[in-house]
């Protein structure tokens, strides 16, 4: 069933920082005050919220209500990680379309104390805790060194295509204030990085930080009515612990519901003006290429080679930088690509626009367990008008 | 007459007359008797620090000790042989007090002993012995000098596959001195008033055997008494007050005179 | 092929010794079923009784069909690696200071895909063996062991780091008048000790053995009494800075049980041997073995108890002697506790009746010292933390864990 007459406006970025002294809800609350000024409205006219956050612990959703002082009617925890974002859009749009909500606030903020990267590894998760963390304790940069180095060995991607959709996307971040890293970034220098966990190199991985990124999500007319701009909810997808007897992680749950997604949305890759993907290391976003259906499995080395990945370039990819240059807020590193697909498609770009964006395709990834990414979910928008 | 002790104490005091310590530090090292294994054995001096200006108690010190009857310089009550089981005053608690002070005739037979674990105290010994220092008078204790407390341990112990080795009367010898000679009682520097072999006399273990029959002591474990005369000095050996105790750890002190 | 392990160097002592440090201890209750294959050296994972399927990391219902019949049974451990990674970079401080650090995912043949440490003879794509060990803090964790022998495949450091493995450490055999002592002082003079420090009690004692027992190579003649606070602790002050491994071998059998027995001073002697003579060789060995289980290839590694299976379950005929070795088990325990912040294990070792003087009229199975030393070595060569040797020692083992009231029926 499609999302007619339902859409996304007012994407927030509350500003990263790379350690904060403050709460995830403090980011949390940034976030949705920014919202509310966004859309002109009153905390008390959202009346419904879906929040994504690593670092809220003992909190969830239910008791940020009381601390913020929110009513919802409509309320939705969401642990998704990278696919905190396309998940949210998606409980949001069938609540609003079920009449559930009017107005629903999407939320994802969390923030990073020196050291509270470490305790999230520590506790990630119960396969993590007895299955990965003693192994070396490399975190989430060993679990993908390891599905990179399979991905390289099956496909024959280098290091130099994986350090070309880094360099394009440093490039992109340039023009992002808030962006961690906006040195610019040569392949020379994305090659000799120090190593990490092989064969991923310091600049395959992403910089936790804090920060917090949100959207609304409502009725055309809602939206209309407040003013704001908008765009419209073509198609989504959401999968969990897809092929589960893959050996090692090659594809994604994208894979299972490609077909889906587009006959959806109506519009095909062709039409695609832009894609953000979920970048946590280059590999996935490979893997997002070939799994949503913009090249065939195993091409994704090829696709890369064929493309440059700028705003301005051949395939506008990852157009605020991703996480890879402006840093991985917790959860809201799921929100960084929906909000600015939303900021492109209604002609608001924080940095440099893409042209012509009509259709936007953004994909989440999250949730490594064990051994693989668990959750994988994506959207197609469309420019309003 | 309480003049006399005050004198006697004075003398202590000034010198005139000495005191010798006969006894061995009560030291976890210091070897016990050893039976067969499948046997009851005497517990080994033990020691564990209670408190010493610590946590267990800020300022004192004390230890707790374990240890048996038998254990270190020792005082054998008659009750602690079957042949003295049915004795009047037979353990350490009942004893007459006045028993613990006695007179010693100290047979020095350390020559005799020297590289000869297995030298044997007989009658014809103490014969010639008396025929030199004098007769042993009745109620004396008899102390068989040996030097054997001089030994290193292992050959103190003199513990071989066949047992001990060390030196002790005969079964003639003890008889006597307790049937001719009315003696108080024996002590010796080894671990056993006993010969090291006396489980081989007939009967075994006769200094043991002859002299808590008759309720006489023994006092095993002495050292010093090379500093002791042949005749003349007097022991004090007061066992602790152990309810039915058959020996007891104790401090055995001689007294000599001073030669002028 | 693995770097022979070197010689270790006198210490400098300017130099900091590194304190111990263990990776995250913390498993899941299901998990601990790990634990418990890892302590016995056995390799054992989930299986489904339902459809067969085997399972890992471990979980409380069967991902195939949702059985919760998932018990850890021994399955087989071939597998082949199929990736690889260095990790240059931890979170961690304990594998932070040990970077860099080799992992890898094996493809079991029995069907799940395990990250483990991989031994440095082990590339990708290699076929491989997965071993289960217990790791510095004591929680299970799996390695990639080459499929054949490698040489001196025993010194990988990161092997090395879940073993407790004799050569070139330092070991304390703290009885050595008996047939088991001189066993133990060959054995890990065999197994490359560099010093195997022996304790003679009440030395003035001849004991059979004692010419050859000092012919041992390597082997030093220490005074040492269990029973004997102030003899293990003066020891402890001149050689516990240099004792890397503990072997208790000091015991007390005799038979009898507890009604017949004719007063305590048996009882209390064997108390005093096996409870407090490991309390006390506790009290004096142990907090320096615990700041010492990371100072090198020759820290502080182990402790081992000799124990009787009859801990577990009393056998009347030596009633009083299975208690004192019940009581001794439970201090074991309580150590393994208080070791574990330090990296050294505590390894219990559980026999039936010794080819020994006390156990004489009892008829065979019956464990040879000489055996019992081999199997200490071997299982803290492999780092287990609890070992069975022997028939009778393996068959209460496994009637235990079926019915404990017909053992205890059948031994009384």
């Amino acid at each position: 069933m499609a999302y007619d007459g339902i859409v996304a406006c007012a994407p927030v970025t509350v500003p990263y920082r790379r350690f904060s002294i403050n709460t995830a809800h403090w980011w949390i609350g940034r976030a949705l005050h920014d919202l509310t000024h966004a859309a002109g409205v009153s905390p008390a006219d959202i009346d419904g919220l879906i929040l994504s956050s690593f670092t809220l612990a003992p909190d969830t959703a239910v008791g940020v209500t009381q601390h913020l002082g929110l009513t919802p009617r409509w309320l939705d925890h969401a642990p998704f990680g990278g696919a905190s974002g396309i998940v949210g859009l998606r409980r949001a749009a069938r609540a609003v379309q079920s009449g559930d909500a009017q107005l629903v606030a999407c939320v994802a903020g969390d923030t990073n104390h020196v050291d509270s990267f470490r305790k999230t590894l520590t506790t990630f998760s119960r396969f993590a805790q007895d299955a990965v963390y003693p192994y070396g304790s490399g975190g989430a940069n060993a679990s993908f060194a390891l599905i990179t180095k399979n991905y390289m060995n099956l496909y024959g991607a280098t290091r130099e295509d994986f350090g070309k959709l880094c360099v394009a996307q440093r490039d992109n971040a340039r023009a992002i204030p808030f962006a961690m890293m906006k040195k610019p970034l040569t392949l020379d220098e994305y090659m000799s990085a120090r190593p990490i966990s092989d064969p991923l190199h310091l600049f395959d991985c992403v910089m936790p930080c804090a920060g917090a990124e949100a959207f609304l999500v409502c009725s055309e007319n809602v939206a209309r009515s407040l003013n704001v701009p908008f765009v419209r909810i073509l198609a989504t997808i959401e999968r969990h612990n897809a092929f589960p007897d893959d050996p090692i992680q090659y594809r994604g749950g994208w894979a299972m519901d490609v077909d889906e997604l587009w006959q959806m949305a109506g519009v095909t890759t062709s039409d695609v003006g832009l894609l953000e993907t979920y970048d946590d290391y280059p590999v996935i976003v490979a893997m997002q290429f070939e799994d949503l259906g913009f090249c065939g499995k195993g091409e994704g080395p090829d696709f890369i080679r064929g493309h440059s990945f700028t705003v301005d370039g051949s395939f506008p990819h990852n157009t605020s930088g991703g996480q890879l240059s402006t840093g991985q807020a917790g959860a809201a590193g799921g929100y960084l690509g929906l909000t600015e697909a939303m900021r492109q498609l209604t002609g608001r770009p924080i940095g440099h626009a893409v042209k012509d964006a009509k259709i936007a395709a953004v994909s989440g990834f999250g949730m490594i367990n064990y051994d693989r990414g668990l959750s994988s979910g994506a959207a197609v928008l469309a420019r309003a008008s | 007459m309480a003049a006399d002790l005050v004198a006697f104490a004075r003398a202590v005091t000034q010198g005139a007359i000495r005191v010798i310590d006969l006894t061995q530090t009560l030291s976890q090292e210091f070897p016990t008797i050893v039976l067969p294994p499948e046997f009851g054995q005497c517990a080994p001096f033990r020691i564990e620090e209670v408190s010493r200006y610590d946590e267990r108690g800020p300022a004192w010190y004390w230890n707790n000790i374990t240890l048996g009857e038998h254990t270190g310089t020792h005082f054998d009550a008659p009750v602690h042989w079957i042949s003295g089981k049915d004795l009047p005053n037979n353990a350490v608690d009942t004893i007459e007090p006045r028993n613990f002070v006695a007179p010693a005739s100290v047979i020095d037979c350390s020559r005799e002993c020297a590289g000869n674990p297995d030298f044997e105290l007989t009658v014809p010994f103490v014969e010639a012995w008396e025929a030199k220092h004098g007769r042993i008078a009745p109620g004396d204790w008899v102390l068989l000098r040996t030097d054997w407390s001089k030994l290193p341990y292992p050959q103190y112990a003199g513990m071989r596959d066949d047992g001990a080795h060390t030196p002790g009367p005969t079964p003639g010898a003890v008889k006597w001195l307790v049937e001719q000679r009315d003696v108080h009682g024996f002590g010796t520097e080894t671990i056993g008033t006993d010969y090291g072999q006396a489980q081989h006399f007939n009967p075994p273990y006769p200094a043991h055997f002859y002299m808590h029959g008759k309720g006489r002591f023994g006092l095993q474990c002495l050292t010093n008494l090379d500093k002791l005369p042949p005749k003349g000095a007097v022991i004090v050996a007061a066992p602790l007050k152990i309810k039915n105790g058959s020996g007891s750890p104790l401090r055995v002190l001689a007294l000599i005179e001073e030669a002028a | 092929m693995t770097r022979p392990l070197d010689p270790p160097k006198r210490k400098d002592p300017l130099k900091k010794t590194r304190q111990p440090l263990y990776p995250q201890p913390v498993r899941s209750r299901t998990a601990q079923g790990l634990t418990a294959a890892a302590a016995l050296g056995r390799f054992e994972l989930q299986k489904c009784l339902d459809c067969n399927a085997v399972i890992y990391p471990p979980r409380d219902a069967c991902p195939k069909c949702l059985s919760a019949r998932v018990p850890f049974v021994p399955v087989h451990n071939g597998g082949q690696v199929l990736a690889e990674t260095t990790i240059h970079t931890s979170t961690d401080p304990y594998f932070r200071e040990r970077t860099p650090w080799r992992a890898g995912l094996t493809k079991l043949d029995v069907g799940p895909v395990v990250l483990s440490h991989l031994h440095g003879d082990v590339r990708e794509g290699a076929r491989v063996r997965l071993d289960l060990k217990l790791d510095k803090g004591g929680a299970p964790v799996m390695i990639a062991l080459p499929d054949q022998e490698t040489p001196h495949m025993a010194d990988d450091p990161q092997l090395r780091e879940m073993t407790c493995d004799p050569k070139f450490r330092r070991a304390l055999i703290t009885d050595g008048r008996g047939a088991v002592g001189q066993a133990m002082a060959k054995a890990f003079s065999e197994a490359g000790s560099t010093i195997v420090f022996v304790g003679i009690a009440d030395p003035w004692k001849p004991f059979p053995g004692q010419d050859a027992l000092g012919k041992i190579p390597r082997v030093e003649i220490v005074a040492l009494d269990v029973t004997d606070s102030e003899s293990v602790s003066e020891q402890a002050e001149q050689i516990g800075g240099r004792v890397d491994i503990i072997v208790n071998t000091a015991d007390y059998v005799r038979p009898g049980g507890i009604m017949q027995r004719h007063g305590l001073t048996v009882a209390r002697e064997e108390m005093d041997v096996r409870y407090f003579g490991l309390m006390r060789l506790a009290q004096a060995f142990g907090p320096g073995m615990r700041a010492r289980g990371a100072d090198g290839a020759n820290s502080a590694a182990a402790f081992v108890n000799l124990l009787s299976v009859h801990a577990l379950m009393n056998w009347p005929q030596y009633g009083g002697y299975s208690a004192a070795e019940a009581a001794a088990l439970s201090a074991a325990q309580c150590l393994r506790a208080e070791l574990r912040p330090g990296g050294v294990k505590v390894l219990n070792v559980f026999f039936g009746p010794l080819e020994t003087e006390w156990f004489q009229t009892v008829p065979p199975p019956k464990v040879a010292p000489a055996a019992l030393a081999r199997a200490v070595v071997q299982a803290l060569q492999r780092g287990q933390e609890e070992l069975f040797i022997g028939d009778v020692a393996q068959d209460i083992c496994a009637r235990l864990a079926v019915n404990p009231k017909a053992i205890e029926r059948e031994l009384g």
